[in-house]
């Protein structure tokens, strides 16, 4: 019993040190993917940025919605509804933005890389790039863990602007809201350290996520089933990451 | 050409255990240039294994491994990435890269490596496609070749940087006799015309008879005969007789190691 506990504990240990030298090795070849393989970057900022769009638009757009109703309908109480904008501006710069984001990245974009990866060891791919003398890690790796990283700070931008929008028709349009208060409010009261918590956090939970989503793939069983569970595991670990992340971010932030 | 020079690769006492699993034990291979040699032996034998090994993907536990005289256990990152561009390897399922056509799957060692113009690689890359007969599927995607075909693509892509080695991983497995010939008369063909040194891996007796000109059986870790194929299908030993011959039952049992069948049928085993 004893024996057993200790060795998860020992195995625990290896795999984070592992996880811990595997992230210093991307960041180590990262300068020189910039410059030598810009074009496989920007690839990877379409495939992990643009494909996304979509879903965090739509999920953006609803978020914002109902905020808005419930910043109105609880507001309301204290006669304070002008202040909706405000409710949304925060809700939505500081904590749901990059959440949400991340947490849509991990299901969209950190499942696609998981699963490519991870099936490119399976078929051999990453074996014969090898073989051909040419470093995995710099021609498939590196480039799409700085897509993700550079892709979640402009998808949550999208998120928080398409959301403020979904607020402010739901608010103002819908439910009569004067349009002067509701921006006038914002503007007043957000500061823009409001602002840079948000587009720091993202920025965490982008490396977090699309690190996660490289590893899972990259140390996939090389079979179907392992990489199915590959995939299952990067979404469940990353949001549980992003989640104890934000916290602690919050925590020392406020 | 002296003795010392006409080996290109010499396996020297090589052990390699997988978690408890003994592989390898003290196994002797000498690979002569110029030549195909085929690795054969039962499924399970560790026969890619021993290809990983001479890439060095994998290290050895003890013994070494000489390519031209230098021992790849010594040789630093970059010094084994110079080693690789000259080997060309032909994997068992192809390995293209799904995300580009054949025609840069071809170009892709080639626009990694060297400073080309463009010109000169699509004409690099159209020639090798010819040789392996598929210059007119230069703009499909992996996802459209049969079986055969990916990997007489594979085989375009391991030959574009001239290798001096070219390693096949069953070439032979999963394709139809007509593809199966095709591969069989290319393997000769590429080896003869560019004096290129061949391994194979493989348990198709039939093919890689008519193709090398040396063989090794291993078994149980071990060389278990060697030779050109006729003298292996003339020996008198029991393991090698029952691989060439494809027989059920024999030193290589039909039975996976079971406790006593008359027992377990009476349920004495569960007392």
């Amino acid at each position: 019993m004893f024996r057993e506990i200790f060795y998860t504990f020992v195995d625990f240990l290896r795999t984070f040190g592992a996880f811990q030298l595997f992230f210093l090795q991307l960041i180590r070849n990262t300068p020189i993917v910039f410059v030598r393989r810009f074009r496989l970057i920007v690839h990877q900022v379409y495939n992990a940025g643009a494909l996304s769009l979509v879903i965090i638009m739509i999920c953006g757009f609803f978020v914002g919605g109902v905020l808005g109703l419930q910043g109105y309908s609880n507001l309301a109480r204290f006669n304070a509804e002008d202040s909706v904008g405000t409710f949304a501006a925060f809700s939505l710069l500081k904590e749901l933005g990059p959440v949400i984001t991340a947490l849509l990245f991990a299901g969209r974009a950190g499942t696609a890389l998981a699963s490519e990866i991870g099936l490119m060891r399976a078929t051999d791919q990453l074996s014969a790039m090898e073989m051909m003398a040419i470093n995995p890690l710099r021609r498939v790796l590196v480039p799409r863990f700085l897509g993700g990283v550079i892709s979640m700070p402009m998808l949550t931008a999208v998120f928080s602007v398409v959301g403020l929008f979904g607020a402010h028709l739901v608010g103002v349009s819908l439910l009569g809201v004067d349009a002067g208060a509701f921006w006038q409010q914002i503007q007043n009261t957000l500061e823009p350290s409001d602002v840079y918590e948000g587009i720091f956090k993202s920025f965490v939970f982008g490396v977090a996520a699309s690190l996660l989503a490289v590893w899972e793939g990259y140390n996939a069983i090389p079979t179907a089933e392992g990489v199915g569970r590959a995939t299952t595991r990067t979404v469940v670990i990353t949001a549980i990451a992003v989640l104890i992340f934000d916290f602690m971010i919050t925590a020392v932030v406020i | 050409m002296n003795e010392k020079n006409k080996a290109l690769i010499e396996i020297r006492d090589l052990d390699y255990t997988r978690g408890h699993r003994p592989i390898f034990r003290e196994l002797n291979v000498t690979i002569n240039r110029g030549t195909v040699t085929a690795i054969m032996g039962p499924s399970g034998t560790g026969k890619t294994t021993l290809l990983r090994l001479i890439t060095r993907q994998l290290v050895p536990d003890r013994g070494t491994i000489l390519v031209d005289g230098v021992d790849i256990a010594k040789l630093t990152e970059g010094e084994l990435f110079q080693l690789r561009k000259r080997f060309g390897m032909l994997f068992q399922n192809g390995a293209l890269l799904t995300d580009l056509s054949v025609f840069e799957n071809v170009a892709f060692p080639l626009r990694e490596h060297t400073r080309l113009p463009n010109r000169l690689i699509r004409h690099i890359v159209l020639t090798k496609l010819h040789a392996v007969g598929l210059r007119g599927a230069a703009d499909m995607m992996p996802s459209e070749l049969s079986g055969g075909m990916a990997r007489r693509v594979a085989l375009a892509r391991a030959m574009v940087m001239d290798p001096d080695i070219l390693i096949y991983d069953e070439p032979f497995v999963g394709l139809d006799p007509i593809s199966m010939g095709v591969i069989v008369r290319l393997v000769r063909r590429m080896n003869d015309a560019l004096g290129i040194t061949s391994i194979i891996v493989s348990h198709d007796v039939q093919e890689v008879s008519t193709v090398a000109d040396c063989s090794y059986l291993i078994s149980d870790g071990k060389v278990a005969a060697s030779g050109s194929p006729a003298e292996l299908s003339n020996t008198t030993s029991e393991v090698v007789r029952q691989f060439m011959h494809g027989m059920a039952d024999g030193p290589v049992a039909f039975h996976y190691a079971a406790p006593n069948y008359a027992e377990q049928l009476l349920g004495r085993d569960l007392e």
